[in-house]
């Protein structure tokens, strides 16, 4: 039988796969090394109120992608309310409503943030000034106020500032008529934009949340944004001096609400936020796709995040299975079933190694006990297996309460080991005890562990991660190694072991 | 202490890539592995070729099916239950004789009617069988074994596994059960596999668990030098297992009877490399030359005659030539 199709295929697919990786890296710059760590962010906002028992609508501003921050993930958390989210000239809202509602109730918005580095503040529209109509006396108010800032400023820059300083002393009557008694920052930064409006000048106040690393509970802060004919330009809410804002994320720009509640009040708004360390090669995706717009077109960058995130994990599948297949024809490693470990690598992932293997072995070994009993009881098949399946469904959920109420987080992870392949493993790891004796069935048991860790070890690896993401055309390369494995017939390496007795015996 | 791959090639040793990608991928069509998988049919079809196999009592296809136990065995005073795609020798229960109303089994266990019913049930749900798919229960004849193996085997039934390839039999040895091995004789469940020579159907060297042995380790007996009676006729059974089936490359599995002889017991697409292990020879040599004399055997006859004749002698030469 010739093996030149093979040859020939392996070598066609490898150079293909190859040839587009070296095209990518040489010609169109795409990164080798994994980014670097990015700045992500969890963010966190918490809508309390109480509903007065009837239709309830609760709006909540929240953050959109633009301009230097970019949202990676986001979701929404009501107790059963209908959601929808719509774009308001003053920033995106999150808009739930239901029919009838009684109580407490709490709404949570989670999003992950990113930073993106070297961007300008974005939303440019509305560029239009504040226009308010004002009483007889507060127009006279405003004039003269105006004047006299305009009077001691030589460029708008510098007029924000007095104005922003002026707007703070309630000891000028002017100020004192135009922003009221006991009033907050957010007012003064309104008349302020009202002012600027008066001048035609657009300017607005911008709400948002500060980033930081580690702030349980975040504040809400505001400042003035004032139009200078080609960009916005952010100004501090107390000194009025110009500034760059750079670790705030604006929720809403202009007069709305951050949060307004039909049917039921008062609202109280919570906000955290969290430095996030994870996901730098989601991060790296991201950012390629704002800065270099090539990386879309010729990657998985292009889909949407959600659908990356599956391919991030699909695509490490074939790297566990030709590992696989090295292992086991080449070394000659015995495993249950073919890509079983490949799954339990991928269950690894998400529990980390030695968490994993923990867990691993002790539902292992606790179903395999209780399959030896059923093995007594002479059960037929079909529903025998359905009850080990169960039973160690059964007993992650024990582990995952035990390991809650001992504050070991970790054991909740159980939960994501794939409880078909599981049982499977229990099913044929007893039946090759049954069959070929408990040295046997530990012997592959331990060998599909083994795969499982290496699998495990290459799988999760930063740099291979990286390089099947971003040059999925490597998987030709594995095909063609696969396409070469397939006609391998020299030894395995545990073989030189197996037939050793029969070599001394002819020498 | 391990060899290195320039020794093992040249001792000829088969390794289970080779066996695959080089042989039972090449010279075993899948399309015939049902013929094999299914003792039914490969008692069917040898049956029709005039080929010795252990007679049929009768045949339990589905459950309603079971109540027809009783029916086919009150004809027989002993008989074994298997089931037709069963692997390992697993779900063989062997009923030696009668007592009253009840059943006595090879391991001495007294079962009632209910019990071999229960049996045959898991059979045929798929206990026993490859992937799980329901399954057929057969009842058939009981080998009472020659009188040669009486004290180098322990309980259970010893077999002769047979190297089949392109119709000639290129590598055999003898399958003794021992006490480890619970009756069954399966090397890798503790049988002792002894290499028979092919030209004088002698046992030569035996191993058990990894070791190379003389005995019987149960018995004490000397599993050395004991001559298989009838050799020529076994070697021309398993010879005509490649017209039977078709199959390039097969394990034949054959049993001596004490009063019919050598009879096939079932056969076997991917047969497993120990046998090697226990004639302390490897197989590609002797491959090599079946394909390469492949001309001039064209009747089960010469090749039976090359196997007997030449190729033993012919493979050591090609090992020392390596």
């Amino acid at each position: 039988m010739s093996r030149r199709p093979v040859v020939v295929w392996a070598v066609l697919l490898a150079g293909i796969g190859l040839g587009l990786f070296f095209y990518k890296v040489v010609g169109l710059g795409f990164p080798l090394r994994p980014a670097q760590r990015e700045a992500l962010w969890d963010l966190e906002l918490r809508l309390r109120f109480r509903a007065d028992g009837g239709p309830v609508k609760a709006a909540l501003a929240i953050p959109e992608t633009g301009g230097r921050y970019a949202i990676v993930d986001e979701n929404f958390i009501s107790p059963g309310y209908g959601l929808t989210t719509e774009d308001t000239g003053t920033g995106r809202r999150a808009v739930w409503a239901i029919r009838w509602a009684g109580g407490e109730q709490v709404f949570y918005y989670r999003a992950v943030v990113q930073r993106l580095a070297g961007r300008s503040e974005g939303r440019v529209l509305p560029v239009e000034p504040v226009r308010v109509d004002l009483q007889d006396s507060q127009f006279a108010a405003a004039y003269a106020l105006l004047y006299e800032v305009v009077q001691r400023s030589a460029d708008l820059p510098t007029l924000v500032a007095q104005l922003v300083e002026r707007l703070h002393d309630d000891s000028d009557p002017n100020v004192a008529l135009l922003v009221g008694p006991r009033a907050g920052q957010a007012r003064r930064l309104w008349v302020a934009s009202m002012l600027l409006g008066l001048r035609e000048t657009p300017a607005r106040v911008v709400r948002g949340v500060r980033l930081e690393a580690r702030r349980r509970s975040a504040s809400l802060i505001e400042w003035l944004e004032v139009w200078n004919g080609d960009e916005w330009l952010a100004f501090d809410p107390t000194t009025g001096q110009r500034e760059r804002r750079e670790d705030a994320l604006a929720l809403v720009r202009g007069g709305t609400d951050l949060a307004t509640v039909e049917g039921g009040g008062p609202e109280t708004l919570g906000v955290a936020v969290r430095r996030s360390e994870q996901s730098s090669l989601r991060a790296a995706v991201t950012r390629g796709t704002l800065i270099n717009p090539d990386l879309i077109r010729f990657s998985l960058a292009g889909l949407p995040i959600r659908i990356q995130e599956v391919y991030r994990v699909l695509l490490m599948i074939p790297v566990g299975a030709f590992l696989l297949v090295l292992l086991r024809g080449f070394v000659g490693i015995k495993t249950f079933g073919t890509f079983m470990p490949v799954l339990i690598a991928l269950a690894f992932r998400e529990t980390e190694l030695l968490w994993g293997v923990v867990l691993f072995l002790i539902i292992v070994s606790l179903g395999l006990a209780v399959r030896f009993y059923l093995e007594r009881l002479k059960l037929l098949m079909v529903p025998r297996v359905a009850a080990v399946l169960i039973i160690v469904v059964f007993l992650m959920l024990c582990l995952s309460i035990l390991s809650h109420r001992l504050n070991i987080d970790r054991g909740l992870s159980v939960a994501l080991f794939p409880m078909v392949i599981l049982t499977m493993t229990i099913e044929r790891m007893s039946v090759a005890w049954e069959e070929r004796g408990g040295a046997e069935a530990i012997e592959q048991g331990v060998g599909s562990l083994l795969v499982a860790v290496f699998a495990y070890l290459v799988m999760s690896n930063h740099w291979v991660e990286h390089w099947f993401f971003i040059f999925p055309e490597l998987l030709l390369v594995l095909l063609a190694g696969s396409l070469l494995m397939g006609c391998y017939t020299g030894y395995r390496l545990l073989e030189y072991w197996r037939f050793r007795d029969l070599i001394e015996g002819e020498g | 202490m391990i060899p290195g791959p320039r020794t093992l090639r040249r001792a000829g040793v088969l390794g289970i890539n080779g066996r695959n990608g080089d042989y039972v991928l090449r010279f075993n069509p899948r399309r015939l592995y049902p013929l094999v998988d299914d003792k039914l049919k490969t008692k069917r079809l040898a049956e029709e070729a005039g080929i010795a196999v252990p007679r049929l009592y009768g045949v339990i296809r589905a459950v309603h099916d079971v109540r027809r136990l009783p029916e086919i065995v009150s004809r027989h005073e002993d008989f074994v239950i298997k089931p037709a795609t069963g692997s390992g020798g697993n779900g063989i229960l062997v009923v030696t004789g009668r007592m009253g109303d009840l059943f006595r089994t090879a391991g001495g266990d007294l079962l009632t009617l209910d019990d071999l019913e229960f049996h045959v049930s898991n059979i045929l749900s798929g206990v026993y069988s490859l992937g799980g798919q329901s399954d057929q229960a057969m009842i058939e004849y009981r080998v009472r074994f020659d009188p040669v193996f009486e004290h180098i085997s322990y309980q259970g039934v010893p077999d002769l596994r047979i190297i089949v390839f392109l119709g000639v039999p290129v590598m055999a040895m003898v399958r003794l059960p021992t006490r480890g091995s619970d009756g069954k004789a399966n090397l890798h469940q503790g049988a002792i596999g002894a290499g028979i020579d092919l030209a004088t159907g002698l046992t030569g060297t035996a191993v058990w668990n990894d070791l190379v042995i003389t005995v019987h380790p149960d018995t004490g007996i000397s599993v050395t030098g004991v001559e298989i009676p009838g050799w020529a006729e076994l070697l021309r059974l398993a010879a005509c297992c490649w017209e039977l089936t078709g199959l390039g490359y097969q394990g034949v599995d054959l049993v001596l009877d004490r009063d019919l002889g050598p009879l096939i017991l079932e056969l076997n697409a991917r047969p497993g490399l120990n046998i090697q292990i226990a004639n302390r020879a490897g197989l590609r040599h002797r491959l090599d030359l079946v394909e390469r004399h492949l001309r001039r055997l064209r009747t089960v006859e010469r090749r039976v005659a090359f196997a007997r004749e030449e190729l033993e002698e012919l493979a050591r030469e090609a090992a020392q030539s390596a």
